[in-house]
């Protein structure tokens, strides 16, 4: 900045004096825009907010026809019932389970993969590798007739492991996963060899080591696309003690006619572990969405 | 060395051996079976006779078939192109704060994007509630009277729009922040030594610099939006399906509703073919510029 400012006061003095005036029209008119900034932001925000807020009134207050900002009482009525009167806790376990399964199955297959794909030589690699980019254009959506009919014949619909199976196929993990372990510098690798160490130990003492950071992040959007799923672990499951969270929650208006408050502090529930892990990881979340739409983050 | 070389294929062979199961069981298998399934009279579960392309033959004059690409298409249209401009519009607001602010800021616009769809569908239930809703305050103001928006049949369709576009536009904005730091503050520099104007340095540097990206970005929800069914299957409920039925909610009613396995197979290998066909596109685009 301060070469440009030189320059131009070298150039012309006069121009100076007009640029500080357009200066000064140019912070009165940035600071309208931060401020519409923030406005669009809060009201973007708004109905996450306005939904937290309902879960903590009486049900009275929550269909009450002024609009309250904040709780008159604060009560975590709405939270207690959805926690006794239905199955969350077995859906959160049962989300937990198939997202982890999904998370630790997909990454490691896809690491061991990549790894093969990036630094060894085998038969149909070139073939293995064409069919893992073209899989990337395929909708899996298409897929949930035959996957339901190949999950009833494997006896699977309403397990856990129904629910897992289908949600395997992620070609953009190793395609992130090969491109960083191209980068890896061939030395680790030839010193290790040097030291007679085996394949299996070089992926896993060097290889992986030096990419915890795409693991975490791959790790992370993996469990949470997991955890939000709803089509397919909405058909694989049709029993209420095997479903998944997200899609536990809809039936929770069953239960107990419309409690809005409730309804709501189940879906409060149902979002609260991701949001937390995103507050907590945002920065990896980040790089792993660049990551996977094939923008170096 | 001979030796080596047959070991390290054995290791290789053993390092893809999971995936390579995983992929043909879970991926390869269903999808050469949608194809046989197809061109069979079979129920969801259990045989059928081959009946060659009847299934494609009654899917051409299939009504309500159509009726579901259509609004397929129409949603792709309500979604894609605003959710782009959108998340341009954002990320540039986003990308002129510094710091704690840009991180709060973009925090407050990405979080929908990581609640899952059931929970999205509950607060936008609740805020458009006809009867306690806040958005009836607008509503009102707007139409003169409490609007059922997701029972009205012209309104429902933009309305699940809507919200999808809150929902999923976290996304766009990440990708187009990460264009719009990528070009040079340099170029900028120079604009304001030429005093142009806000819309022009927009109109000549943002704009043509951030195109790759918006095409990327266009492409990428082209195909996403393909694929809808949870919005519209969860805000429908307890309404009628039909008018607003897309493609996906129909091979879902086909397969799991009416027990039609091979009709509802023919339809998905047309989604198929539709997604296909625009993922070589988007292929296309990627490639442009330069990556894999």
């Amino acid at each position: 900045m301060s070469t440009v400012e030189s320059r131009a006061a070298s150039l012309d003095s006069g121009a100076t004096t007009r640029r500080s005036r357009a200066n000064k029209a140019f912070d009165i008119g940035g600071l309208i825009l931060t401020l519409i900034t923030v406005i669009f932001a809060v009201l973007w925000a708004f109905p996450i907010y306005w939904a937290l807020i309902t879960t903590l009134k009486p049900e009275q207050q929550a269909i009450a026809k002024t609009v309250e900002f904040l709780p008159r009482t604060w009560t975590v009525e709405a939270y207690w019932h959805v926690l006794v009167n239905t199955m969350i806790g077995r859906w959160y376990i049962n989300s937990l389970v198939t997202s982890l399964a999904v998370t630790v199955i997909t990454l490691g297959t896809s690491a061991l993969t990549a790894y093969a794909l990036s630094q060894l030589r085998f038969p149909g690699r070139t073939v293995l590798w064409y069919l893992i980019l073209a899989s990337f254009m395929v909708p899996l959506t298409a897929l949930i007739v035959n996957h339901f009919i190949l999950m009833a014949q494997f006896s699977l619909i309403n397990t856990w492991m129904g629910v897992v199976l289908p949600q395997l196929i992620h070609p953009v993990v190793i395609i992130v996963y090969k491109n960083f372990f191209d980068s890896v510098p061939k030395e680790y690798r030839e010193a290790a060899k040097m030291d007679s160490a085996g394949e299996f130990q070089i992926f896993r003492r060097i290889y992986l080591p030096m990419n915890w950071g795409v693991t975490t992040a791959l790790a992370i959007v993996t469990f949470i696309g997991a955890w939000n799923a709803f089509l397919w672990p909405f058909l694989a499951v049709s029993r209420p003690e095997m479903m998944n969270v997200a899609v536990g929650i809809t039936s929770v208006n069953d239960a107990f006619g419309v409690q809005y408050a409730r309804e709501l502090a189940g879906a409060i529930l149902a979002a609260l572990l991701v949001a937390v892990l995103y507050l907590i990881f945002q920065r990896r979340v980040t790089q792993a969405i660049m990551l996977s739409a094939g923008v170096k983050g | 060395m001979l030796r080596n070389h047959r070991q390290e294929m054995v290791v290789a062979l053993l390092f893809v051996l999971p995936f390579v199961l995983i992929y043909g069981v879970l991926f390869l298998w269903p999808t050469f079976q949608m194809v046989y399934l197809s061109f069979t009279d079979a129920p969801l579960i259990g045989p059928g006779e081959w009946i060659g392309i009847e299934n494609y033959v009654e899917m051409f004059d299939d009504r309500r078939f159509w009726t579901s690409v259509r609004n397929t298409a129409y949603f792709v249209v309500l979604t894609v192109i605003p959710n782009t401009l959108i998340g341009l519009v954002i990320a540039m607001m986003v990308s002129r704060l510094k710091g704690w602010q840009q991180s709060l800021i973009l925090a407050m616009f990405f979080l929908p994007y990581i609640l899952p769809v059931t929970v999205v569908y509950r607060i936008w239930n609740w805020m458009f509630n006809v009867q306690f809703g806040i958005m009836q305050y607008p509503l009102t103001w707007i139409f003169g009277k409490a609007t059922p928006v997701f029972r009205t049949q012209w309104m429902f369709m933009p309305a699940v729009a809507f919200v999808t576009v809150w929902w999923t536009c976290g996304f766009n904005i990440l990708l187009f922040l990460s264009g719009l730091r990528s070009i040079s503050t340099d170029i900028y520099e120079a604009a304001a030594l030429d005093n142009a104007s806000r819309w022009t340095i927009f109109r000549r540097i943002t704009w043509p610099l951030i195109w790759p990206v918006t095409a990327l970005v266009l492409t990428i929800q082209l195909i996403l939006q393909l694929k809808i069914f949870d919005q519209v299957y969860l805000f429908v409920q307890g309404g009628r399906p039909d008018p607003s039925m897309v493609m996906v909610q129909y091979i879902y009613s086909q397969a799991f509703q009416k027990n039609e396995g091979g009709y509802a197979a023919a339809i998905s290998v047309a989604l198929f073919v539709i997604v296909i066909v625009f993922s070589i596109l988007q292929f296309q685009v990627l490639r442009g510029r330069g990556q894999k």
